[in-house]
């Protein structure tokens, strides 16, 4: 056996949501298969830095590990993207590992997606059903239509999409491709269209959709593949009609 | 309800880069790209322009504050972007921020052009059809310097590569071209519109070079004395 191979990693820290940010490197031993997720595991079970000090261990989140939670983001050399299916064997190294910077750091790798609840709250990205008594099965859905609503219903709120978005950033209030395509998703919705100019209203409020410079890189870096410049485009076709009508019916 | 001011702000800068100020810039080309077929033939151009009643306040209402509207609401937007092309480097990505820079330089070559060729030399007086023969000359000495040459075609390249890509956004941003080969097809209707109205334009800039285009001017005010 030649000797123990081992990960370069230079990860981004922060000691907490005020603290100064710096960079820590580490070098650990390399086992097969390994992702971003098991090599920060290993830098929690021995948190010794590269210069062999022992520092306190690298904070991050993660859930499922299969990408369909979207807590694991980060930027990982340079790219934003699930840490549990960035495969070590698959990146270059030194691997630079950093948080998410659209988002407030928590500690570390620990980034507060809160901005992008928010948004969904405010774009009403429900159906409201709740009655006195029951409102019986809702309308059925042709094939197509619902097709097109799984690939938008993909969404996991990871925020991948608004830290590739050049127009989110600290000058704009931009809510995000992520919630353009939610409220694609339940305007076509047979029960929740019925609330649709309640969500087209408070979509092209301030910080809504007319914010898109169409750099159209959401879609490119959505890790589910969600059409999200299709949803804009969607989106800005029922804007322009509900303009419109809006001015012609008062 | 929040307010919808910006939704609606964006909406008037889009069509307002549409009409009137898309519309103006081929009228412009189309006029000074006369100037290839005779001095005389610009002149009469110019003096036909002139002829229209009410010229300046279309000039304010239709020109000038559309343009300023545009311009300044476009600066915002801008300065507002924070470009990432070293982390994504798609073509779409690299025409976000080509828009925004050819904008920026094609405001400043504006600003420079109206001040150069309308305030300096015509003023906001009246027109006088001696005053299109003076601009003429003026313009082409000024040309005949490679130094303006190539800020004209600088100019020129940045206006019309920032009209084409603004129409496709536009396009897109009024919900007219939706899916992903709507929006690739007007990428290449564009594309082939940005090498046409680009050879007009700076093909109007040439003929202005030419010293030939000198000497029909002072040809032309030399029969009229």
């Amino acid at each position: 056996m030649s000797e123990q191979q081992m990960i370069h990693l230079i990860i981004k820290r922060q000691d907490g949501p005020d603290g100064q940010p710096y960079h820590e490197e580490f070098k650990i031993p390399y086992r097969p298969n390994m992702n971003i997720i098991s090599a920060l595991m290993e830098i929690q079970r021995n948190p010794v830095n590269a210069a062999g000090k022992t520092v306190s261990p690298v904070i991050w989140e993660s859930n499922c590990l299969e990408e369909v939670c979207g807590a694991c983001s980060m930027v990982i050399n340079g790219r934003p993207r699930q840490a549990c299916t960035a495969l070590i064997d698959k990146l270059e190294q030194p691997i630079r590992v950093e948080p998410m910077g659209t988002f407030p750091v928590v500690r570390d790798l620990s980034i507060d997606r809160g901005r992008m609840f928010d948004a969904l709250k405010k774009v009403k990205a429900w159906v409201p059903i709740d009655g006195t008594y029951d409102l019986g099965p809702g309308p059925k859905l042709p094939e197509t239509e619902r097709q097109w609503r799984y690939e938008l219903s993909k969404c996991m709120t990871c925020g991948v999409c608004l830290e590739a978005c050049p127009n989110v950033n600290s000058k704009s209030n931009f809510i995000g491709p992520f919630a353009v395509g939610q409220v694609n998703l339940f305007n076509t919705h047979p029960t929740g269209a019925m609330n649709k100019e309640e969500r087209l209203e408070a979509l092209i409020s301030d910080g809504g959709l007319q914010e898109c410079g169409n750099s159209q890189n959401c879609v490119q870096a959505c890790p589910k593949g969600i059409p999200l410049t299709t949803a804009i485009a969607n989106m800005n076709r029922e804007a322009t009609k509900f303009m419109f009508k809006k001015w012609l019916s008062f | 309800m929040s307010s919808q001011r910006s939704f609606f702000n964006r909406r008037i800068h889009s069509l307002l880069g549409v009409i009137p100020v898309g519309f103006f810039l081929l009228e412009h080309f189309y006029t000074n790209y006369k100037a290839n077929e005779s001095a005389q033939s610009f002149i009469d151009g110019v003096e036909w322009l002139w002829g229209i009643p009410f010229l300046l306040v279309l000039e304010i209402f239709f020109i000038f504050l559309p343009l300023m509207y545009h311009g300044i609401y476009g600066l915002y937007i801008a300065f507002q972007a924070k470009p990432n092309t070293n982390q994504f480097g798609t073509f779409r990505n690299y025409m976000f921020v080509l828009q925004r820079i050819t904008g920026v330089i094609t405001l400043i070559f504006v600003v420079w052009h109206v001040w150069d060729t309308r305030i300096r030399v015509v003023g906001l007086s009246e027109h006088s059809l001696d005053v299109a023969k003076n601009m003429a000359i003026e313009q082409a000495l000024r040309l005949q310097s490679p130094v303006f040459l190539t800020i004209f075609i600088i100019g020129i390249i940045a206006a019309v590569f920032h009209f084409c890509n603004g129409m496709w956004s536009f396009l897109v941003s009024w919900g007219i071209t939706v899916g992903p080969r709507a929006q690739k097809v007007s990428t290449y209707v564009w594309m082939v519109a940005f090498v046409l109205i680009s050879f007009v334009g700076i093909k109007a800039a040439l003929a202005f070079n030419d010293p030939s285009f000198i000497d029909e001017v002072q040809k032309i005010t030399a029969a009229q004395h």
